[in-house]
């Protein structure tokens, strides 16, 4: 499957299931439009017809750039067979099921009661609640023990706000690097903060033992506090931005990102990453609201077409910042091509469900973060592990061969089938498929690989 | 003379060497691979 797109005055071919990228002339990008439906005789005729008045498409050289476009299909690097993927995907029902990272919910509790939160202000449907340290130590035991040869273990600190539980944080990454030697494993940590409690003691600890830190900002001051407010109802901005300032001048060690969320009310969220590069971050991710349909934060079909050109305009800006030597990354848009994932990898997704859960203040384990509060998801608890293993089993199927509806979209090796959470949330069903979301992603991954192709010719 | 292909991670390669299944969780496509980058 080969997807053609033009951006930013590039002509870019795709080929699916290699993973090729292209950057092609005008010639070329019409030669391979028309090669999988036309004779060699058509595409002669139509080339040398459409460039009649271009001394440099001759004939010999439309010949030329067929015999390359040949070459390449012959390499496996254009038009190339679904048959790989498809064959590696029905291997993946057959793996052992690892689970390699956790997302530990020590704080069900928040400090802001920001109204567009996906995890109703920190509660999850439930009660307050703060995870103890036996249950962070069992669960932790309980990831060693289900992860196998797995050497790579992640956990993630996440709430409500995690720093309202520091003291048991701090324990539980303690008691992990006493067993990493004996056990032979790797922890890295990430935690999740809105930056209210943030202070030397945090920034030490996280440079010390935090491989990453999401740092929670939604850009421009009056964008970010007509959501993320206290209980009082006031902003937060002004008391966290400089904390986050302090956070990022002294990261000495491991990575940072700003996750800021846009919605209805800032379609224009790329004024708000600018804000967030120009206050001197430089690692900057903006993502859709996740809400209700009728909610009034909710995304609506006629800002499609506005969110499309806000990533192209964040594109091009990003091209040029970085000319002027003062550039920022954007979450989506960091694509390893060379390196990247593997066809494992990109046709499994995340690993919800199977290598990755979370697991609430009293122990429940649940697909993601994004599931947890669901009744009807939850699959077991830390002491008796995945009981629920006909859901276990259906998420590892939900790959991206198990979506129809991905099986001749050109994206399906770079998002795997999408975030089994989104399709739940928009469609009731974790097999669903959520269109919006797949519109934004498309855009995302043309935009991304633009730059890199833009990158590659500086 | 008219196609520029860019140096990518050959997919079909990858059924070969990879799915070790070290890399971090994902929240896919700009995942760094833990084998290819040593």
């Amino acid at each position: 499957m080969v997807h053609q797109y033009k951006l930013n005055g590039y002509c870019i071919v795709l080929d699916t299931y290699s993973g090729s990228v292209h950057s092609v002339d005008e010639v070329a990008y019409d030669i391979i439009e028309r090669y999988p439906i036309s004779s060699r005789e058509e595409i002669l005729s139509y080339i040398l017809d459409k460039y009649k008045d271009r001394p440099d498409v001759t004939k010999q050289d439309v010949e030329d750039c067929l015999a390359d476009v040949e070459e390449l299909k012959a390499q496996g690097k254009l038009f190339s067979d679904p048959k790989e993927a498809e064959i590696t995907a029905q291997t993946l029902k057959n793996r052992p099921t690892v689970i390699k990272a956790l997302c530990l919910h020590v704080a069900h509790t928040c400090n802001l009661c920001c109204d567009y939160c996906f995890a109703g202000q920190g509660k999850y449907k439930g009660q307050q609640a703060l995870m103890s340290f036996e249950t962070g130590k069992r669960a932790l035991d309980f990831l060693v023990e289900n992860s196998g040869s797995r050497r790579n273990l992640e956990v993630d600190f996440f709430g409500g706000e995690p720093l309202m539980n520091f003291d048991v944080v701090k324990k539980l990454v303690a008691y992990a690097r006493s067993i990493e030697k004996e056990k032979n494993k790797n922890f890295r940590f990430t935690l999740t903060t809105n930056g209210v409690l943030l202070d030397d003691d945090v920034i030490e600890f996280a440079n010390r033992e935090m491989n990453n830190v999401v740092l929670s900002l939604d850009g421009r001051k009056e964008v970010h506090d007509r959501h993320r407010v206290d209980h009082a109802g006031r902003g937060s901005y002004d008391l966290i931005v400089p904390k986050f300032q302090r956070f990022v001048q002294k990261r000495t060690n491991g990575t940072y990102y700003m996750r800021g969320t846009y919605t209805h009310e800032n379609v224009d969220f790329t004024n708000d990453i600018f804000h967030m590069a120009d206050l001197g971050f430089t690692e900057l991710s903006m993502e859709p609201v996740v809400c209700a349909p009728d909610d009034p934060c909710a995304l609506t079909k006629e800002d499609l077409p506005v969110l499309k050109e806000q990533y192209e305009i964040l594109a091009k800006e990003m091209l040029k910042r970085k000319k002027e030597g003062r550039p920022f990354t954007f979450y989506h848009y960091m694509l390893d091509l060379a390196h990247g994932p593997c066809i494992y990898k990109r046709i499994a997704g995340c690993g919800s469900g199977t290598e990755y859960l979370a697991v609430t203040p009293s122990g429940d384990l649940y697909p993601c973060h994004q599931f947890v509060g669901e009744k009807e998801y939850r699959m077991g608890d830390i002491w008796t592990g995945v009981t629920n293993t006909e859901l276990r089993d259906k998420f590892k199927l939900c790959n991206v061969f198990a979506h129809k509806e991905c099986r001749d979209c050109w994206a399906n090796m770079y998002c795997s089938g999408g975030c089994a959470a989104n399709a739940f949330h928009a469609t009731g069903d974790i097999t669903g498929v959520y269109e919006y979301g797949c519109e934004l992603f498309k855009k995302r991954i043309e935009c991304a690989i633009m730059l890199k192709v833009a990158e590659n010719e500086m | 003379k008219r196609i520029k292909t860019m140096q990518t991670r050959d997919l079909s390669q990858s059924v070969k060497n990879g799915g070790c299944g070290e890399c971090q969780t994902s929240c896919v496509a700009n995942q760094p691979c833990e084998k290819t980058n040593k």
